[in-house]
């Protein structure tokens, strides 16, 4: 069953003149991990927002079309409620950071969702470890690097243990270990806890490889939805300026100049294996 | 020329930053500074300008101390542009963000104008000069922050993390602009966590961990070195990745960028049977 199904959706902004995205159709199915992409300004990010409810209820303006995620209607219910089933981690952690440690900040939406003490204490726990950033816990939020905030923007999402979970460009401040460890984490909670992912990226080097598919936003419209093998190697993302990844690249000018690897790799490693395979035929 | 002696720098709350950090930067050189989170990228690129002052050790710029002169004096010299531009931006208009820091300066109207006219049309701006920065997407005021630095034409610029943000086409566009930047005889330092950005403009890297200089050189060289750039918390970039498993079978290690690749890989593999 469609965990997030949108049919005709078109919206625009209070102050817009015309509308950040235009029928817009879309189903994702429950467990899908699922990366979003195309140039700024196409829509992306808007389009995320009405997974949680942000649009219409916060951002007001004209949502045209139906949505619903994990069976509610968005127009028909209000954020909090939608906040329990979508979590959202924004680029910009700054913005969501606000207690005074960063242990209160991973537990405040467990607080307002009365859960129960001891069961608040062992899932924040659970997410500060899965971030990497137990030994922060008594640190204030605002002292911390944007590194840093961003994983506790994070852990904060975790904690709750929503069924869909919205990242845009999670890791964009983090070294690139860093980054790494984190797209892992959203891996394991994929493919182990079966949550539904969406990422917004336009770094792809990194996480194609744990995507079943990729959709290409550009001026407010989906114009490639498949898996990241078709998606990447087609010549509209090339067109449409997309970061195809490195090994992708790598694979399309060998081809041109008379190689074929056999097989589209998403990363390096896919790579390396598809170029071995190559030398010993 | 940048010319940094024994750097230290704690901070007021006794956080050691800085330990000791030696470096030196001609003229027109082209470095990108990168490492772990917390490393101390950002406050030693905050001494170039003088932003910080030395808790212990010298920064020189062209020969002059940063602790003898005026923030304001030595930002003609250095323009810096800050990872999160709404740290820097502050303006009811682009136009006006664009032409603060050429009125500080002293710049008539007529050359103030014209600059802001350059700066707008480089970083592809023109049609927002009269709409408030903050209406702006991250990526587009990113680039407002750099336009605005660019308009006093310092001789050296710092940039700091500026791909975050930016898609594909204004990354590319941002690598093409930081060349050509760097062709005019400018020096250009970046502190950046994009690896697969760097292999495509390969600037010497200085690689930083726990307040010191780990590393420095080449791209082809500290990029390639997989237990060097862990212990900055940095990882191979994806064609290095690649070759680091090919070395064992004959091929070359030190290779990063994808058309480099192909042609070693069109070499081998491309041989008519």
């Amino acid at each position: 069953m469609a965990i997030i199904k949108a049919e005709g959706l078109t919206y625009t902004y209070p102050i817009g003149t015309k509308p950040a995205f235009e029928d817009v159709s879309l189903n994702i199915e429950k467990g899908e991990f699922v990366i979003l992409t195309g140039p700024s300004g196409c829509g992306k990010t808007t389009l995320c927002r009405c997974f949680n409810g942000l649009i219409p209820h916060f951002y007001g303006g004209k949502l045209e079309g139906e949505i619903t995620v994990s069976g509610l209607q968005v127009s028909e219910h209000p954020i909090h409620e939608l906040a329990q089933h979508v979590g959202m981690v924004f680029q910009n952690p700054e913005n969501q950071l606000f207690a005074l440690s960063v242990e209160k900040d991973v537990a405040f939406g467990l607080e307002n969702l009365g859960v129960p003490r001891e069961e608040i204490r062992e899932r924040v726990d659970w997410a500060l470890k899965m971030a990497g950033i137990y030994g922060l816990k008594d640190r204030a939020p605002y002292e911390l690097s944007g590194g840093q905030q961003q994983r506790v923007a994070l852990a904060s999402v975790l904690a709750m243990q929503p069924e869909i979970i919205v990242l845009d460009e999670p890791t964009s401040f983090l070294d690139p270990l860093g980054a790494l460890r984190i797209f892992k984490v959203i891996n394991d909670l994929n493919k182990k806890l079966g949550i539904t992912i969406i990422l917004v990226e336009h770094r792809l080097d990194l996480t194609s490889k744990y995507a079943n598919r990729v959709m290409v936003m550009t001026k407010g419209k989906i114009v490639l939805n498949g898996h990241p093998r078709e998606v990447f190697n087609s010549e509209e993302a090339r067109l449409i300026g997309v970061g195809i990844p490195k090994a992708t690249r790598l694979y399309q000018i060998l081809k041109a100049g008379g190689v074929d690897l056999g097989r589209v790799p998403l990363s390096s490693e896919e790579a390396y294996e598809a170029v071995v395979e190559t030398l010993a035929r | 020329m940048i010319k940094i002696q024994d750097l230290h720098h704690t901070y007021p709350n006794g956080v050691e930053a800085l330990r000791g950090v030696s470096l030196e930067i001609a003229d027109g050189e082209f470095v990108a500074i990168m490492g772990q989170n917390g490393a101390g990228k950002t406050t030693l690129v905050k001494h170039i300008n003088g932003l910080l002052k030395p808790t212990k050790g010298t920064v020189l710029v062209d020969g002059v101390e940063t602790t003898k002169v005026s923030v304001a004096t030595l930002a003609r010299k250095v323009g810096f542009v800050f990872q999160n531009p709404d740290h820097q931006l502050f303006s009811e208009t682009v136009e006006e963000e664009i032409s603060f820091a050429l009125k500080n300066f002293g710049y008539d109207k007529k050359a103030i104008k014209e600059r802001v006219d350059w700066a707008l049309n480089l970083l592809d701006l023109t049609e927002y000069r009269k709409v408030s920065p903050f209406m702006l997407s991250g990526g587009e005021r990113k680039r407002v922050a750099l336009a605005s630095v660019l308009a006093w034409d310092p001789k050296i610029v710092i940039l700091d993390e500026p791909t975050i943000g930016q898609d594909n086409r204004q990354k590319e566009r941002l690598r093409q602009f930081i060349m050509q930047l760097n062709k005019q005889g400018k020096t250009v330092i970046i502190v950046t966590h994009d690896i697969e950005f760097v292999t495509e403009c390969k600037p010497r890297i200085v690689l930083m961990a726990n307040g010191k200089i780990l590393a420095q050189g080449r791209a082809e060289e500290i990029l390639t070195n997989q237990e060097l750039v862990n212990r900055a918390s940095v990882v191979l970039p994806e064609i290095a990745r690649i070759f680091h498993n090919l070395a064992e079978k004959g091929f070359p290690r030190q290779v990063i960028d994808v058309y480099e690749a192909s042609r070693i890989l069109l070499q081998k593999l491309g041989e008519p049977s």
